[in-house]
């Protein structure tokens, strides 16, 4: 979803800004007064700056209602304990059952790494860093049985690319 | 894209060049574009095989690869500095007066520097990216050494300390002119009725640039010093995201103020072909002030995913994120538009790179703006879609504005666009676009970014994104070709 909608976004104002910038690229060979230009470039400029208010303020207010961090401790029906390593993740338990809220508490044993939760379309669903002394807490409801990957998203040396793990996601009990 | 000869070196010459700095600053100046031209290639090089690897269609070893990755990223974060300070000493030269003893020393130190990072990647082996994220540079397995890692800690530490010399130069040059720096940014006339006239655009980038850049530098050293002595004894341990903060707080202030440096040289150069001078008006000048205080706050949007970050941090981070992009979008890209719009100019090379780096700054921040929001970075956070939008304002953003100013050098000395350099323009910026699309997709596809081997599904957009790679050095060959070519007249 978050990943369609920033696509979407990307690609129609980042389009509208190419033909703008394209259009005003060709009109040279057409002259007009430094005062007039300047004079409707500056009612653009605001017209510019509080349409992107106007969107920003919903924008920023709604998404921040969308934040990944747990608030408190939460009743979790499972708890996993995520450690990157270099090279390799120890998830303890790896298997737990659809449809209950699942914490998944993530650690770095050594150094900075990445813990990217893959659904099986291999689509990244959440994320959370692994840090040497410090635990985050991610709170997951696994909706789908299945094989959840995990890969490292932090680089951490020679062999950040072979940091494949899973978590087993079975039929809700 | 065409002009008379004689036109384009009167412009040239009006624009300041021909005797308006000190002999030695000139020649420096050369050295400067030289050098950012032969170093911008052979890490666009160094970019092209590491696609062209994930893409599947050569193979570099893992550790191999990532010592590109760590060359290329510092290597282009210092260079981008480098080729932006040379836009902005030529320029700000014109008004205050600068010292080209420190120019030079800035050299100096950047090339001791450059041969410490380059024997500590290609000889030592050390490869923990760009950022040396705590605590790995000491932590590698025995894949470098404790050396290694320290060549790298002190090249990094060497440069940052050539760059503080300078912009300390160029805050005494300004204070000297303009009495304080506030004066400098022009708040007289952005906050008060002052019939005082306001200082000039380059003056007003350059004295955002030194103010940010000296904290900047001066905590990335504390980090940098940290992570040496952790490296020696690893007893002295640093709080891991403490360490993080002062690493984000460094990167992001210096790689933006490469943008602004080399932004001088679109408020210069534009006007010359335009015939329309680019004015300190208020809102420009409350557009570089606010943009100053934010980029000084904005950094913790690189720490989205630190869940253990203050929430005010995070939230502020967010927000900021939002807040940065108006002065782009309503500020220098309005601006911009405003000055090319019929204006009657004829086209050429430098006009074409600094419009289209505009352009691509412009477009780029988009989704920046987007990866700046804690929801959808939760799903975008260190994939492809990072590089994604980080090249689209840096490739065809601050690189194609050092192009543009690289062409504008080349003009005084009576060179004029072949048809060689129109492909090449096309080339660079259609590939630019193209490639940082490639880039996104896959960060939209959740590829993760930084990974020497690719799975299976991803190498189709790893293949395309290595075709556009190479059309994009094809581009830059020959803009680096013609400049390389040029130096010696230019600096004559």
């Amino acid at each position: 979803m978050e990943q369609t909608v920033a696509v979407f976004v990307s690609a129609t104002l980042g389009v509208f800004l190419l033909i703008i910038f394209a259009g005003v690229a060709r009109s040279v060979t057409r002259t007009a007064s430094a005062e007039d230009v300047a004079k409707s470039a500056a009612r653009w400029r605001k017209t510019v700056l509080w349409t992107l208010v106007l969107l920003f303020v919903p924008a920023i207010g709604y998404s921040l209602t969308k934040l990944p961090y747990s608030r408190g401790p939460a009743s979790a029906d499972v708890v996993i304990e995520a450690t990157g390593n270099q090279w390799a993740w120890v998830v303890t338990p790896d298997t737990v059952p659809a449809g209950k809220v699942v914490e998944i508490r993530v650690t770095g044993a050594d150094v900075n790494h990445g813990f990217g939760l893959y659904d099986a379309n291999n689509r990244l669903i959440t994320q959370t860093q692994a840090m040497p002394g410090f635990t985050n807490v991610i709170h997951h409801t696994f909706s789908t049985p299945g094989t959840y990957r995990i890969l490292c998203l932090e680089y951490c040396g020679l062999g950040h690319h072979t940091m494949f793990s899973q978590i087993v996601v079975s039929s809700a009990p | 894209m065409t002009s008379t000869t004689s036109e384009l070196r009167t412009r040239a010459g009006e624009a300041g060049y021909s005797g308006a700095i000190p002999f030695r600053g000139k020649g420096l100046v050369a050295a400067y574009a030289g050098i950012t031209a032969l170093v911008l290639a052979l890490l666009m090089v160094f970019g092209l095989l590491m696609k062209t690897s994930q893409a599947g269609v050569i193979t570099i070893p893992a550790n191999r690869f990532y010592q590109l990755l760590t060359a290329h990223g510092i290597g282009m974060v210092a260079i981008s500095g480098l080729g932006g300070a040379a836009v902005m000493w030529f320029f700000l030269s014109r008004y205050v007066s600068l010292s080209p003893a420190i120019l030079a020393a800035n050299l100096v130190c950047f090339l001791i520097g450059v041969v410490l990072v380059l024997g500590a990647i290609f000889i030592g082996g050390f490869a923990a990216g760009w950022t040396f994220l705590f605590p790995l540079p000491a932590h590698s397995q025995g894949v470098w050494s404790v050396g290694a890692a320290a060549s790298y800690l002190i090249g990094v530490l060497v440069v940052g300390v050539g760059f503080l010399l300078l912009f300390l130069d160029t805050g005494r040059a300004i204070i000297s002119k303009y009495g304080s720096l506030g004066r400098a940014l022009g708040w007289p006339q952005a906050f008060s009725n002052t019939t005082e006239p306001p200082p000039p655009p380059t003056v007003v980038a350059s004295t955002v640039v030194t103010i940010i850049n000296i904290p900047a530098i001066a905590v990335g050293a504390v980090i940098l010093t940290m992570s040496l002595v952790n490296a020696y004894a690893p007893g002295f341990r640093v709080n891991a995201l403490l360490a993080k903060n002062l690493i984000y707080f460094f990167g992001h202030v210096f790689i933006n103020s490469t943008i602004y440096m080399a932004v001088i040289g679109v408020y210069e150069i534009l006007p010359t072909f335009t015939g329309r001078p680019w004015k300190s008006s208020k809102p420009f000048l409350i557009a570089w002030t606010a943009t100053m205080l934010m980029v000084l706050a904005v950094y913790p949007h690189h720490l989205f995913m630190d869940y253990a970050n203050p929430l005010w941090a995070s939230v502020l981070g967010q927000v900021l994120s939002y807040t940065s992009s108006l002065p782009v979008l309503a500020v220098t890209a309005a601006a911009t538009l405003a000055n090319v719009y019929r204006s009657g100019m004829k086209w050429n090379l430098s006009a074409g790179l600094l419009f289209a780096a505009v352009m691509g700054w412009s477009v780029g921040v988009i989704p920046a703006v987007l990866d700046g929001t804690i929801a959808i970075n939760r799903v975008m956070h260190n994939t492809l879609w990072v590089p994604g939008h980080f090249h689209t304002y840096l490739l065809l953003g601050v690189v194609a504005m050092l192009f543009g100013f690289m062409y504008f050098l080349g003009l005084s000395t009576g060179a004029t666009d072949s048809g060689l350099d129109r492909a090449g323009f096309w080339m660079y910026v259609v590939g630019s676009l193209a490639f940082a699309s490639a880039f996104l997709a896959a960060g939209a596809m959740s590829v993760p970014r930084r990974w020497a081997v690719h799975l299976e599904p991803w190498l189709a957009l790893d293949k395309l994104g290595a075709l556009c790679a190479l059309i994009v050095v094809a581009g830059a060959t020959v803009f680096v070709v013609k400049f390389l070519g040029r130096v010696r007249a230019i600096s004559a």
